[in-house]
């Protein structure tokens, strides 16, 4: 029990995808310019999220491991995302009509997001169990998604603001989320036993 | 977007280096150029990584762009890409062990970089082989430049080195250049020199400046009419 809750603290906080690894930066500079949007977008992406880490874990132990294709984790990795995102669209659209069309139009932008196939090599690489990599996977959308909506407000308040002129736009946004970067690191450190 | 594409070599040139870089100007791949660029050889050896995926992969899908069926393109294009990026990641752990290590999960994450999918939708798509290679060249020396760029302003001023030489004193060490917030910081401040420098401000302030001149070509228009 320690162990999960160690992996979400991680996962939400100390090692925060955007904040501290660099994973799902396209969809954080993409998506934040409304809070809705950003939490739509991510409430997509712990969705996809969740659900890739277990299929992605599955086929690594059940079908790569088992015929020493392990250098085939690559494209493997990236196929299963591909058409686990592509049947999510199809299913969603014919029995949850309105949820999608609040989350629709985010689940293509899926496939390139580097968050859920990073997950999916972290949860490899660190050897965790299936249950571990579930909440790794869905913990760090959780993560990403807190980021983006704080950073969704910062970026409605930059624009009733009056930056330098050539600071107007993404510099002015990159150099926020530089302090709000500064201000997750303030999470790293924090241990509990 | 109707307009014709230009895809003469110097125009390709001028874009992917300069009034079009990946980096700077569209803001694409912004994760890898910001993770790996703690020092200037990382950074360098990201760019070129993505560059050489980049090249290969447009000159495949524009060998291929005949064939491959439109409702699938994209699926192709990604399996095209990360097959490339197997031979890359399985490349670089044989010959260069070290570059793989510091650049570690980034590495196989170049399948999921939006440059190399949007040159292989928005041009290898729909030209020949030769001007598809010449783009990847350009876009992809855009971004290694790019990479190249922030790294070596990071490992400066971050580590007080510059490819591993010692610059500053030995004590000189300023540890949030190295930190993520120095990252997103200095990309920041490169991307509004960089705007600057090829002549295009932010959306808000071009926008002011056309509805300036359209004001004042309507004022115009209305002295010669009364004229």
């Amino acid at each position: 029990m320690g162990e999960i809750f160690m992996i979400m603290l991680a996962a939400v906080l100390t090692e925060n995808f955007i904040f501290t690894k660099f994973l799902g930066i396209c969809p954080f500079l993409g998506v934040s310019d409304k809070p809705d949007k950003a939490l739509g977008m991510g409430m997509a992406l712990t969705f996809v999220m969740g659900v890739s880490s277990a299929a992605t874990w599955l086929a690594y132990h059940f079908i790569l491991i088992e015929f020493n294709l392990e250098h085939l984790r690559t494209i493997a990795f990236i196929l299963i995302i591909a058409s686990l995102v592509q049947s999510i669209e199809i299913f969603m659209k014919k029995y949850f009509r309105t949820l999608y069309e609040s989350l629709g139009i985010f689940l293509p932008l899926m496939t390139t997001n580097c968050a859920v196939l990073g997950a999916a090599f972290i949860a490899v690489d660190n050897e965790f169990t299936l249950i571990n990599a579930v909440i790794y996977g869905t913990f760090s959308a959780v993560g990403i998604t807190l980021a983006i909506i704080i950073f969704a407000g910062v970026r409605e308040r930059i624009d009733f603001s009056d930056p330098p002129a050539i600071f107007r736009g993404t510099p002015i946004a990159l150099v926020a989320a530089g302090l709000l970067a500064m201000a997750f690191s303030g999470f790293s450190g924090i241990e509990i036993n | 977007m109707a307009k014709v594409q230009d895809t003469s070599i110097s125009r390709l040139a001028k874009d992917g280096l300069f009034t079009n870089n990946t980096l700077f100007i569209q803001v694409l791949g912004a994760c890898p150029a910001l993770a790996t660029t703690t020092s200037a050889v990382n950074g360098l050896g990201m760019g070129l990584s993505t560059a050489s995926i980049l090249v290969f992969s447009n000159l495949l899908i524009s060998l291929l762009r005949n064939f491959i069926p439109k409702q699938i393109r994209i699926a192709a294009y990604i399996v095209v890409i990360a097959g490339f990026v197997s031979i890359l990641e399985i490349f670089l752990k044989a010959y260069i062990p070290a570059l793989d290590k510091s650049l570690g999960l980034f590495i196989p994450l170049i399948t999921t970089n939006c440059i190399i999918l949007a040159r292989a939708e928005s041009f290898a798509s729909k030209n020949g082989p030769l001007r598809s290679v010449l783009d990847g060249v350009f876009a992809g020396a855009g971004f290694a430049l790019a990479l190249f760029l922030l790294a070596s302003v990071r490992e400066i001023t971050g580590s007080g080195t510059f490819m591993g030489l010692r610059i500053f004193g030995d004590e000189f060490t300023l540890k949030v250049m190295i930190s993520p917030a120095g990252a997103f910081i200095t990309l920041g401040i490169l991307t509004a020199v960089f705007k600057t420098l090829t002549g295009r401000f932010a959306g808000k302030n071009t926008e002011i400046k056309e509805t300036r001149q359209e004001e004042k070509k309507d004022i115009k228009e209305k002295e010669g009419a009364e004229n």
